[in-house]
């Protein structure tokens, strides 16, 4: 008996799996209120509170010219991109290993790896969405431009993607159950955020906490951002710390992650 | 003791001579050995399944039972002996063993909001050739729960859609495990049916149980496996006459009762009194020898208390001659 055999007929097979796995996991995220609450609603509203909030509408010296509420955007983007990254994603993947979906998935033709594609695709498409969406509030109803320098805004924006998605994959994989999941998104999420400016715009901190800040894989993303938010390239170690976090954390979630 | 042990020696080392007398073995186990650190899960397991047949894996709880029948499905690495599935090594050809080998795993579940209709029409487009799902459905009693979502489902509900989807992908061998734990009994005889019904189409079947009820209702043959390994491999008839071989009865005689009318009796092995209540253990039809004594003497079995072997003593019994055997 041939074994294995790649015929273009198989191939089409495991690119449907994958199609009908992913549109599957979609409607599956689409059915908990809370995962669309808060990847979706949350960040989305928070841009209007801030937006209706008079002083933020000001530009500020410190800022280079930016208003508070332009400031915000990238950590509004930020700070969807952890609730997705850090929460959700992590907190499904430890969910199926834990309940033994993806060790039933190993004894199809699909396997397990196509459902942790399927959740990569639907986090980075919802990611992109949002980011789109956020952007798109903000100009429709704050009047806040788009970004001066799209193409070095795309850049920052997909390397912040990266390292925030790698952070989870982490997570997912050393978390061996869901609870565990979920702590190990806050331990990031919290720190990260406030080194991020989520709390107090990183401009406003103290300089030895900046220096921090920046070491950090969303500081640097939120410094990235601010760059490009004035039309300029952000600084290089700014790009290479994004990049060896995604790298490094990405490496280590694909040694580390287990099946079962 | 001796007999039986010499019995399933005999037993065993027959088996696979007679299976291979004309039919098509579909699964070859040879010397399967697998470890987990310095635990070892299964020390020495062989046996063959021949076409169409169910084959049961019976075997007390942490016997090896579960962890032989994964090597098989190549979920596990063997760690030393041969398995061969349709002609492929699980391990290897483990892509093309899963559109011929559906599996039904213990404690698998499915993400909680995924719906019944979803999770088959899902399962179904990742296999060749598909079966039709509705009519699986249909038979197995969840048409009316299509629209369901998993986490609403019963637990015989869920155990049913696991066994929907192991058959899903129209294979060749189905490897059921744990088949109709948690199940009521009228579910329970129903899965059975169901189970014979897709073996009559041909499809193979590895059913691991701990239920003698159910070896003896579906099984062709049992390999029973004790502390990694295979005890006796044999039809679920011969093995019920080694399971009756002990029959505990318990009940309170309405008038005193010598020993010697009991002991008299071939069947019976012992006779002790607790209180003013007897037990007695036997072997054959001893339930039927001891009431026809009683009543020849006037005396009625009062409080009678009959406990049949089950799998778990037929175990001790069975693993007890096997290390007589060894000797």
């Amino acid at each position: 008996m041939s074994v294995a055999t790649e015929t273009p007929s198989t191939q089409g097979r495991q690119r449907t799996a994958l199609a009908r796995l992913t549109i599957t996991e979609l409607r599956l995220a689409l059915r908990e209120p809370m995962l669309v609450f808060w990847t979706i609603a949350f960040p989305l509203v928070l841009l209007v509170i801030f937006g209706l909030i008079p002083a933020f509408k000001q530009t500020h010296a410190g800022y280079q010219g930016l208003s508070v509420l332009e400031v915000y955007v990238p950590i509004l983007i930020l700070l969807m991109l952890g609730l997705s990254s850090f929460y959700m994603m992590p907190t499904t993947l430890a969910t199926y290993r834990q309940q033994g979906i993806l060790r039933r998935l190993r004894t199809t033709p699909a396997g397990p790896a196509r459902v942790l594609a399927a959740q990569l695709l639907i986090t980075l498409a919802s990611e992109i969405i949002m980011v789109a969406a956020i952007l798109l509030l903000g100009r429709l109803a704050f009047a806040i431009p788009f970004p001066p320098a799209p193409g070095i805004w795309v850049i920052v924006a997909l390397l912040a993607l990266a390292v925030t998605l790698s952070l989870g994959l982490f997570v997912a994989a050393v978390a061996p159950s869901p609870g565990v999941a979920y702590a190990g998104g806050a331990i990031l999420f919290y720190p990260l955020m406030f080194f991020a400016g989520l709390y107090v715009p990183i401009q406003s901190l103290p300089a030895a906490l900046q220096h921090i800040s920046h070491a950090t894989p969303l500081g640097a993303a939120d410094e990235a951002f601010q760059s490009a938010a004035l039309g300029h390239w952000p600084s290089a170690l700014a790009l290479v710390t994004m990049a060896a976090y995604a790298v490094g954390f990405a490496v280590a979630a694909a040694r580390l992650f287990r099946w079962e | 003791m001796g007999g039986p042990g010499l019995a399933a020696g005999a037993m065993r080392a027959a088996a696979p001579e007679r299976d291979a007398r004309g039919m098509t073995a579909v699964i070859e186990v040879r010397g399967l050995r697998k470890e987990y650190g310095d635990t070892v899960a299964v020390e020495d397991v062989s046996f063959t399944v021949a076409e169409g047949e169910i084959f049961g894996i019976l075997g007390p709880n942490g016997a090896g039972k579960t962890t032989t029948v994964e090597c098989v499905e190549g979920m596990r690495k063997p760690d030393g002996g041969e398995i061969s599935v349709l002609g492929l090594d699980p391990v290897r050809d483990h892509a093309e063993l899963t559109q011929l080998l559906g599996v039904q795993l213990q404690e698998s579940q499915l993400p909680a909001r995924l719906r019944v209709a979803e999770a088959l029409d899902l399962y179904s487009s990742f296999y060749r050739e598909p079966a039709d799902w509705r009519p699986l459905l249909e038979v197995l009693g969840l048409t009316e729960k299509s629209n369901t979502a998993y986490k609403k489902l019963s637990g015989g509900q869920k155990q049913r859609l696991s066994i929907a989807l192991a058959l899903v992908g129209n294979p060749r061998i189905a490897v059921l495990d744990e088949l109709t734990t948690g199940l009521d009994p009228q579910a329970r005889r129903d899965t059975w049916e169901l189970i014979e019904g897709v073996r009559d189409r041909g499809v193979t079947i590895v059913l691991v149980s701990h239920f003698m009820e159910e070896a003896e209702r579906l099984c062709d043959r049992v390999a029973l496996i004790d502390k990694g390994r295979v005890v006796v491999t044999d039809t679920p008839a011969a093995l019920a006459e080694r399971v009756e071989v002990t029959a505990r009865i318990q009940f309170r005689p309405s008038a005193p009762v010598s020993d010697t009318l009991l002991t008299a009796l071939p069947e019976v092995t012992s006779v002790i009194h607790r209180g003013d209540g007897v037990v007695v253990t036997g072997t054959g039809n001893v339930l039927n020898a001891v009431i026809s004594v009683l009543a020849r003497n006037q005396i009625v079995a009062e409080q009678l208390r009959v406990d049949q072997t089950n799998l778990e003593d037929a175990f001790l019994e069975l693993t007890g001659s096997h290390a007589k055997e060894e000797q």
